[in-house]
């Protein structure tokens, strides 16, 4: 084989997508072009996606697993609409993707996969191979099984072994077709599998193989480069929004000097959370693996009692178990975080796919007046800012907090500017020393927190439940007036909590024809898109939510200097209907349903469309 | 708090200011009065002292304990007790609860905080009806059992509470009754001196809506007769005279009459530290012709779990150090920008 000469083309940013089996190891490669990406220094984001089922049947359109990325050197906030490149591990990935890739876009597909049973399974009738169904797309067609199997020949390893690194080819394809160090990944390979020194080999030797063939192809004529993008000085590094929101939780442990405890329960998307406190150990934390939703709620209630920095995470049908213990953590004014990672519901629903549709569960899923400030964080690397806010609020005020996360923003990932943590807000704790006029229900203070005497303490005794408390002494009391005053408090609890928040600021112009609000995940289409409607002209400004409960003190000014209001979610309109009902405007929602994050021309022709129509 | 200050606790230091709000004549004040006896004697800082309940009657409990103490919500007192231990290990926690509360609603908490073994006791009051709903049978009534939910008698077979506990892997499960006081003392103190999860089940006399479900195990005039007070070590005889114990047959416990041919060394000398020893004695409890025994059924010795999480955080910090956000953070797949 001889080397081909390329060119060599110079462009602002991609959008590729690794498309295969749920076996194929398509999360890993994806990821691992992530990290190198960011390493190399461009802005990225990402959306993995990938069935529930572990291993759905092999080759089948259900078990297809994904991963896509947008990279650039210019600040991007989306992984891409349409695709430049498609990688299509086997037939069901080409099947379910094809769709997306641009005209004339490069689809890299491993021949190998492409068996006739596999055909047939994605119900092809004939090889797509074969025919013209893929003209006006730049295939290149390899036999990357085979080809990893020739550069493995003299490795002691059984062929099922060496298949598991054609990941690992077309990976190696892909850096050099973006002209990538390798480093990274064999960094990775060499610690992921430091005792299987076999192992270790064979995937360098697929990675370099794959790479190496991109040379030979006479058929890849250019190959690209994406330049640095621009950030501020600063360390970096590539993250996930498990992570992220894990790292803030620590943080605001450590901060506030609490050990930080956890107790949950498995539940998709939110488990990695689980799994990465548990390897935090040696910063004290303590992870516990409850035998229910319930039990890990409840937990962390009997933690935050007795003093800890309390957290439990779930995803929606968690939540709704976990519901009765919310109030019980509202009635006892405790300090809690609840992390919903929210995926698509009702029930089971949708385990993997994302969506926003727990809002209204959030604010008023809960028996009795039950009022709980709701947070949500933008972006993968936000979750880590949210979460510290969480906790912030709720050791401030003791009160518990819910944050509202997705599976978009959860998998997803973007580079993150490391913060220096000593110039993170400080963390202030309600724990009582001294027992002078000492009162479990003593409010008398601007934060209407009450305060937190801790088990142990000497002469603080008192009882707590989920009975209605008297004021001040916190006995048990059914007396009509207390119990007006006390359901006044708790909903007061929250609605102060707006002083405490820096006003919102619309992203562009502070007044206009259209403002576009959004909350949670949805932050990186909206912005692409209404950069693009600015870019063209149009009076479009952005504002995105992060405090949903208590709202904003100035929301109210903001909207009425905008002619329309449109509000985009991944739901039937939960936030439209809270500020409908809360300012009268007649905002127009921009709602989708489909396990999917928006597209940022979703999101920009709704925007053309209202701003057409004034 | 010091020594000195424990060591000038009294009964008094325990009770709260607050009205106590059960029935006249209901089982639970012999159970609060015994607490409030036990605690002082503990040598345990009143302030570590933590009550922990679900719903019900019994669950009231911790209002009138001058402690920290925490009303939770149905069945969920073991998940709550679980964090707070695990929250500050150094505390002395106690689960009260019921039969209702433990073994319907919260079933599933009970067996696991029983499997976990973490430290803290646990006394089930069970009186084998719901008292705070007005009536309705329990998991532990008995089979037949006419409520108001079941005008026809109930369907479902009961639970027996220790039996559960030990196929739950308990290390701690003891029996014993209301109006046993200086029995249930003792029973008490031993729970709290085990390390690990105790479960005490208490029989308790609901006048109101099952007036002597346990009347045979106390009236003066049979108790002598129907009640087997285990003692470790000790032969396992019962009866007004002393006169009966219990031997093997097989697999199942026999009466025997001590005598000319039969004397105290030829009956079962009960070993708390037999599983399928207190198997047998759990299952005797259901069957009419035998006594029912009392005190401690199974005793293990095991770590907990709240021990093992705080060796291994000890353990991780030992072998990568204490955590630094800083090195964390800026771990590989990191880079600065100039």
């Amino acid at each position: 084989m001889s080397t081909v000469k390329k060119n060599i083309s110079e462009v602002d940013g991609a959008t590729i997508r690794f498309a295969g089996d749920s076996g194929d190891g398509m999360q890993l490669t994806g990821s691992q072009f992530s990290d190198n990406t960011a390493i190399f220094g461009n802005d990225l984001a990402t959306l993995p996606d990938f069935p529930a089922e572990i291993r759905a049947p092999k080759g089948s359109l259900a078990g297809v697993s994904s991963f896509q990325l947008q990279f650039s050197n210019k600040d991007i906030h989306t992984p891409g609409d349409d695709l430049d490149v498609l990688v299509a591990m086997n037939p069901a990935g080409l099947k379910v993707h094809l769709g997306d890739l641009k005209d004339n876009g490069m689809l890299i597909i491993n021949t190998a996969n492409f068996t006739p049973k596999n055909i047939k399974l994605a119900g092809y009738e004939d090889s797509p191979l074969d025919g013209d169904s893929l003209n006006g797309y730049q295939v290149i067609k390899v036999d990357m099984t085979k080809l990893v199997a020739t550069a493995l020949e003299k490795i002691d390893l059984s062929s099922k072994l060496k298949a598991r690194s054609t990941n690992m080819f077309a990976l190696g394809l892909l850096y050099w077709l973006y002209g990538r160090s390798l480093d990274s990944s064999v960094n990775f390979i060499q610690k992921k599998f430091a005792k299987a020194p076999d192992i270790v080999d064979a995937n360098i030797k697929a990675l370099n193989a794959g790479y190496y063939y991109g040379e030979t192809l006479e058929v890849i004529k250019t190959t690209y480069r994406v330049n640095k993008a621009e950030f501020e000085k600063g360390k970096y590094r590539n993250i996930m929004g498990n992570n992220a929101l894990a790292f803030g939780l620590l943080t605001a442990a450590q901060r506030s000097g609490l050990d930080l405890y956890y107790g949950g329960y498995p539940i998709t998307p939110a488990s990695d959370i689980l799994h990465y406190l548990a390897q935090y150990k040696n910063f004290g934390v303590k992870t516990f693996q409850a035998e229910d939703e319930i039990a890990g709620v409840v937990s962390a209630i009997g933690a935050a009692f007795a003093g800890d920095l309390a957290i439990t995470a779930t995803s929606g049908p968690g939540v709704a178990l976990k519901s009765e213990a919310l109030g019980l953590a509202v009635i006892t004014e405790l300090p809690l975080v609840l992390v919903n990672v929210q995926r698509g519901g009702p029930s089971t629903g949708l385990p993997t796919k994302t969506e926003q549709s727990d809002l209204n569960q959030a604010i008023f899923g809960r028996n009795g007046e039950a009022p709980m400030v709701v947070l949500a964080p933008a972006t993968p690397a936000d979750c880590f800012m949210m979460a510290y806010e969480a906790c912030r609020i709720a050791l401030k005020f003791m009160i518990p907090v819910i944050l509202l996360s997705d599976g978009y923003i959860a998998n997803g990932s973007e580079p993150w500017k490391i913060p220096d943590v000593n110039t993170l807000p400080e963390m202030e704790t309600r724990i009582l020393k001294k027992k002078d006029g000492y009162a479990p229900y003593n409010h008398s203070n601007p934060d209407l927190a009450r305060p937190w005497a801790l088990p142990g303490t000497p002469g603080m005794e008192h009882r707590v439940g989920g009975l209605e408390k008297w004021e001040e002494t916190g006995h048990v009391s059914y007396d009509p007036e207390n119990h007006q005053k006390m359901v006044e408090l708790r909903q007061e609890k929250v609605d102060i909590i707006a002083r405490d928040l820096a006003p919102a600021k619309p992203f562009g112009k502070e007044s206009g024809d259209l403002l576009v609000i959004g909350w949670g995940g949805t932050h990186g289409a909206i912005r692409s898109a209404v950069e693009t409607a600015q870019n063209e002209g149009m009076a479009v400004s952005h504002l995105h939510l992060r405090h949903l409960n208590p709202l904003p003190l100035n929301l109210g000014e903001i909207l009425v200097k905008f002619q329309k209001v449109m509000i985009a979610e991944l739901n039937l309109g939960q936030l439209a209907n809270i500020i409908r009902a809360k300012f009268l405007v007649d905002a127009v929602g921009l709602n989708k349903v489909q396990g999917k994050p928006f597209t940022q021309s979703e999101v920009f022709n709704k925007i053309k469309e209202l701003v057409k129509g004034i | 708090m010091s020594a000195e200050n424990t060591q000038t606790l009294t009964r008094q230091d325990f009770v709260s200011d607050q009205d106590v709000r059960w029935c006249p004549g209901c089982g639970d004040y012999a159970i609060l009065s015994q607490v409030q006896k036990l605690f002082p004697t503990l040598g345990i800082p009143k302030e570590n002292f933590l009550i922990v309940s679900g719903i019900g009657c019994s669950s009231r409990f911790p209002y009138y304990m001058d402690t920290y103490g925490f009303h939770s919500i149905h069945g969920r007192a073991p998940a709550l007790a679980s964090g707070a231990k695990l929250a500050n290990p150094n505390l002395s926690v106690w689960v009260v609860t019921g039969d209702g509360d433990s073994m319907s609603i919260g079933g599933n908490h009970f067996i696991h905080v029983m499997r976990r073994n973490i430290d803290m006791n646990i006394l089930m009051f069970n009186n084998r009806i719901y008292g705070l709903t007005k009536g309705q049978y329990s998991p532990t009534s008995e089979l037949g059992k006419v409520t108001k939910s079941t005008p026809m008698g109930s369907l479902d077979y009961p639970f027996n509470p220790p039996q559960l506990a030990l196929g739950a892997s308990g290390t701690f499960i003891a029996r014993t009754i209301d109006r046993e006081q200086k029995h249930m003392g003792l029973v008490l103190k031993e729970a709290n001196n085990h390390k690990g999860t105790s479960f005490v089940e208490i029989y308790q006399n609901c006048n109101i809506f099952n007036d002597g479900a346990f009347s045979e195990l106390t009236d003066k005039g049979t108790k002598a007769e129907t009640q087997l007070v285990l003692e470790h070590g000790k032969p396992m005889i019962f009866g007004a005279d002393n006169d009966k114990g219990l031997i093997l047959d097989g697999s199942n416990f026999k009466i025997v009459k001590l005598g000319k041919d039969i004397s105290a060394d030829d009956i079962l000398i009960h070993d708390r530290e037999d599983k399928n020893l207190a198997m047998l004695l759990s299952e005797i409890t259901y069957i009419p012709e035998l006594p029912v025994p009392i005190g401690i059924l199974y005793q293990e010795s095991k770590p907990t779990y709240d021990k093992m999480m705080t060796d291994q955080i000890q353990e991780a910090k030992k072998s990568v150090g204490s955590g630094d956000l800083e090195k964390l953070f800026f771990g590989t797949n990191s880079w600065i920008v100039e």
